[in-house]
């Protein structure tokens, strides 16, 4: 498989339970190391080059599926304390860099001195992010990052992963999730059974797997619905924006007048 | 005559150690036997601190619950209840236990002491039912997060309880898996297990006959799944599907009309142009 993601853009790997998504992303920082081919971050062979893998996967940060997996701290600060303290920040800065991280996150800061065990889902999963962002990673990758989230959350952490991507980040999502794929990110990856299938613009992944269809990834409903416009003759590209859909059905049917 | 509820609660409240607010708040809460209900709510509503109540995980802090008849803090009660009521957790790591996946299933079966050929019936039932068959003799830990979470519900359901409660048991699995996995949960519970279903995802809501809505630890709604698709759900905050938000759009400006189903296709077959 080949694949280049950029700084500054916004990646999801979409595939089916199994399809390789988890393994390919625990090789954008070393976790694993390819059996075959390279993977290089700015320039750097990590494959070859593993003298400084804290430094890559200080570059790289991971977000894991399961965030509490991450957590062995008794206090949320101190979990989100613990990468910056490791490099010798300390006391004034210390603190500057945790606020500034748990404020990325949209972590609730009356919870700062919380066992992060007891907080809910959603203020773990915030916990994770804000012990990553606080290595201020050139690249983030986050495994499943909605999974188990409320619909607010959800919208949080797009809308944090679109600002994290403005500000210059390369961000990566890993999700089995076609519909939010489709809707929220630059490019697309698709993987079925290990293999890359396609790599591209939404709509251009969309026309893909509407010709080829990928087992265990379906269709999201918009994308279904223009589909099913084609067929009636009315031509529209596979967006995942609703008002191209109605601004095309009020063209109709003013031609149709 | 109703049937006795198999999970009856009354002024249950629950607090974990050192949090300034009760996690669970004065619920009262029956859940009748052959009822599919789903539980929903923003993060940290108390949605899992509930189930962990209904399966004797946790002891509420005041109130009582009655599960099968039993008072859960009663002495003994916690282990008689967990044969009959299984709880598949959010993380299936949490609940994992043995390397091969066959023998993680019928860890359940072997600790209620059944025998040899009911226990292989078990897990043969559990793996087919989760689509888990060819990789029974698979790694466990090898799996992927999918299949983990499938993993997970197989050795629940290797348990035959009568009560399966679900905290957000399917957030791993692709569309694919968690269709067929919801169609098998129905014809569990046209069987007659009682499901309790953890959810923030609206289109496996659509699937439970009664939901009962969470906020701040209490109960804030409760009723027919039918009357919560009516319009409740645009009251709390949940994520609307694609469907509902196409359906909305089209019937606004008259592109479809009332009553169209509200499916791609039921739109498609009915639009006016």
């Amino acid at each position: 498989m080949s694949v280049t993601i950029e700084r500054g853009e916004l990646v999801s790997i979409v595939g089916h339970t199994g399809s390789g998504k988890s393994t390919l992303a625990q090789h954008l920082n070393a976790l694993l190391i390819p059996q075959s081919g390279s993977v290089t971050v700015d320039g750097t062979d990590v494959t070859k080059d593993a003298k400084d893998l804290r430094g890559l996967r200080r570059k790289v940060g991971l977000v894991f599926q399961y965030p509490e997996q991450q957590f062995f701290a008794d206090t949320i600060r101190d979990e989100i304390a613990f990468a910056p303290q490791n490099w010798g920040v300390r006391g004034r800065d210390l603190d500057d860099c945790v606020d500034a991280a748990a404020r990325s996150a949209g972590l609730d800061p009356s919870l700062m001195e919380m066992n992060p065990f007891a907080v809910s889902g959603g203020q773990k999963r915030r916990v994770a992010l804000a012990s990553v962002l606080s290595m201020k990673p050139d690249y983030l990758v986050l495994d499943e990052p909605t999974a188990g989230l409320d619909a607010q959350g959800i919208r949080e952490l797009i809308r944090l992963m679109t600002e994290l991507r403005a500000k210059g980040l390369g961000v990566v999502q890993v999700t089995h999730d076609l519909e939010s794929a489709l809707a929220n990110s630059g490019r697309v990856l698709v993987l079925e059974n290990g293999l890359g299938v396609v790599y591209g613009e939404p709509e251009q992944v969309a026309e893909h797997l509407l010709l080829n269809p990928v087992e265990g990834l379906v269709m999201p409903p918009f994308q279904r619905f223009i589909a099913g416009l084609r067929e009636r003759g009315i031509d529209l590209p596979l967006t995942s924006d609703i008002s191209s859909i109605i601004d095309k059905l009020e063209e109709m049917r003013r031609c149709a007048f | 005559m109703s049937l006795a509820p198999v999970i009856s609660m009354r002024g249950v409240t629950y607090s974990y150690p050192g949090a300034a607010s009760p996690a669970v708040n004065e619920v009262d809460l029956d859940i009748g036997p052959g009822e599919w209900a789903a539980l929903v709510g923003a993060n940290g509503s108390g949605k899992s601190t509930l189930a962990k109540i209904c399966n004797a995980l946790l002891t509420p802090t005041r109130g009582v619950c009655f599960v099968m008849g039993a008072d859960a803090a009663a002495p003994g009660s916690p282990e008689e209840i967990r044969k009959n009521v299984a709880l598949v957790f959010q993380n299936p790591d949490d609940q994992i236990v043995a390397s091969i996946v066959e023998e993680d299933v019928a860890f359940g079966p072997e600790n209620l002491r059944l025998s040899r050929d009911e226990i292989r019936a078990r897990v043969d039932r559990a793996l087919e039912l989760t689509g888990l068959s060819r990789y029974r003799l698979r790694g466990s830990f090898s799996l992927s997060g999918g299949q983990k979470q499938r993993l997970a519900l197989a050795g629940a359901l290797a348990l035959d309880p009568a009560v399966l409660l679900l905290d957000e048991s399917t957030s791993m699995l692709d569309p694919e898996g968690r269709e067929s996995f919801l169609r098998r949960l129905g014809d569990l519970n046209a069987c007659g297990m009682t499901l309790l279903q953890v959810t923030h995802r609206m289109d496996e809501v659509v699937h439970a006959r009664r939901v009962v809505v969470m906020e701040r630890g209490r109960v804030v709604w409760d009723g027919a799944s039918s009357d919560f698709f009516g319009g409740e759900y645009l009251r709390w905050n949940f994520a609307e599907p694609q469907e509902l938000i196409l359906y909305r759009e089209l019937l606004a400006r008259g592109f479809i009309r009332q009553g169209t189903v509200p499916t791609v296709l039921g739109m498609l077959g009915s639009l006016c142009l």
